[in-house]
């Protein structure tokens, strides 16, 4: 960690330090009454440099944008909770159903690839069997694992255990 | 630029056809310009792939608008997260020049290049504003008698800066395209929810997520819904296939029939059942139709 999770945030422009603590963030959270997410104490602890980026409610967040719509500080508070995720995964910190999801886009182009079902289904429908996506188009494919090698991806999640 | 490309996305093609299905139909019945976006990844994710790594997220997402590019025509997206991805990255890449060099640096190893020449659109969006209200009315050929249970889902509105859809606390523009096919939208407690899915909370922590659909579900079965309409199929996915997971998790049996909003407007513009997949779906929706279509 050579950058402090309040001035990772500062120099990206999210004004944290303007956040007055007053919770409206927490109480229109639909994840918080469930996962327990506490948004108002995510915004604090990053402002006071705790651990924030080891926090497992970090990856409680489904990203609705309520809290950063209702921000009467104006805090965009959603994009800095995907800031501090990012900085968690780059410093080697990725939960194993995201790592697993992510290797499917890079082998397969789509996060939810096509299967024996829905080709039948398909069929049934009469839509080609194959969708127009890049499963019919295998260069297509070719084309974003290059991409991927090319921006790190490819990289960043085949790292398993970094160190 | 009217004409446009639709964006299949993951879910649509590869899990819920029908939904494909009545996309087409329904562009066809309205004389909508459309084609295949060929070779589309995925969009990719917001949640998850734009919280790995930023650049990468905006790598794929901009081949894929740049595809629609060569077409000269505008992206048409049926998924609230694919809209959410895409038009985010869209306006990012048009936006700041920094990011758009760094990123066509990128896709220059694929031959490719963004430009800036095409706008991202969402279906429920684009028929709101292209169509309008009448236009689908003009259209409908079967009026439909149901009690609807809208549900936007949060990328379709939010963040709110960049869309210009109106409200995001009591949003209206969906609910007219619904009741223009002569259903009534009802309210019901806590509509604007999220369902519990996105930012790679149903991938990572599924029982959670559940709970959080679990929330629509009961306010959606006090308010007396036939069933739910929505504008995404990760939406839909949990919605629908979110009630056999919860049954199995605490016995509890809700049975709405969800569909997505071209499933309901096919409906309406004379299409059956079985033309849109709707007996594709976990939860059957044949009984509630009946005599309702």
């Amino acid at each position: 960690m050579t950058i402090k999770p309040s001035q990772l945030l500062e120099d990206m422009g999210f004004s944290i330090q303007t956040c007055m603590q007053c919770g409206t963030c927490t109480g229109g959270c639909p994840s918080g009454t469930y996962t327990g997410l506490n948004t108002r104490r995510i915004v604090q602890s990053a402002r006071r440099d705790q651990d924030v980026l080891n926090d497992n409610d970090l990856w409680m967040c489904t990203t609705c944008y309520t809290c950063q719509e209702r921000c009467p500080r104006g805090i965009k508070i959603v994009d800095a909770i995907l800031a501090l995720r990012t900085e968690a995964v780059h410093s080697g910190f990725m939960l194993p159903a995201h790592r697993m999801v992510a290797q499917v886009v890079i082998s397969k182009g789509h996060a939810v690839p096509i299967n024996d079902n829905a080709k039948g289904q398909r069929k049934q429908l009469g839509l080609d069997e194959l969708p127009a996506t890049m499963h019919k188009f295998p260069d297509s494919l070719e084309q974003v694992k290059k991409l991927l090698t090319s921006t790190g991806f490819v990289e960043l999640i085949a790292e398993e255990d970094p160190k | 630029m009217n004409s446009v490309s639709i964006f299949l996305g993951c879910i649509v093609p590869n899990r819920y056809p029908g939904i494909e299905k009545a996309t087409k139909l329904v562009l066809d019945e309205l004389g909508v310009d459309w084609a295949d976006l060929e070779g589309a990844s995925c969009c990719p994710a917001p949640g998850v792939f734009r919280s790995f790594d930023k650049s990468s997220w905006l790598a794929l997402a901009s081949r894929n608008i740049a595809l629609s590019e060569a077409m000269e025509r505008d992206v048409l997206t049926v998924c609230n997260g694919c809209y959410g991805s895409l038009s985010d990255a869209n306006h990012e890449m048009k936006h700041d020049p920094k990011l758009a060099k760094e990123t066509n640096k990128h896709l220059e190893g694929i031959d490719m290049a963004f430009k800036g020449t095409s706008d991202v659109r969402h279906i429920v969006e684009f028929l709101s504003k292209e169509i309008g209200i009448d236009g689908i009315k003009d259209n409908v050929k079967l009026p439909l008698d149901l009690k609807v249970a809208v549900h936007y889902g949060c990328h379709l509105i939010k963040p709110s800066k960049e869309r210009e859809l109106g409200s995001v606390e009591k949003p209206s523009f969906f609910d007219e395209l619904v009741e223009a096919t002569g259903a009534t939208s009802i309210d019901y407690a806590d509509k604007m929810a999220c369902c519990g899915a996105g930012g790679g909370v149903r991938s990572a922590l599924l029982d959670k997520s559940l709970d959080m659909a679990e929330h629509k579900f009961k306010h959606i079965t006090e308010a007396g819904a036939d069933l739910i309409v929505n504008a995404c199929p990760f939406c839909h996915l949990q919605l629908d296939f979110g009630q056999i997971e919860v049954k199995k998790k605490n016995g509890i049996e809700y049975n709405i029939p969800v569909l997505h909003y071209t499933q309901l407007l096919a409906l309406a513009l004379g299409f059956s059942q079985e033309d849109i997949g709707l007996d594709m779906n976990f939860i059957k929706a044949g009984n509630i139709l009946e005599g309702k279509v």
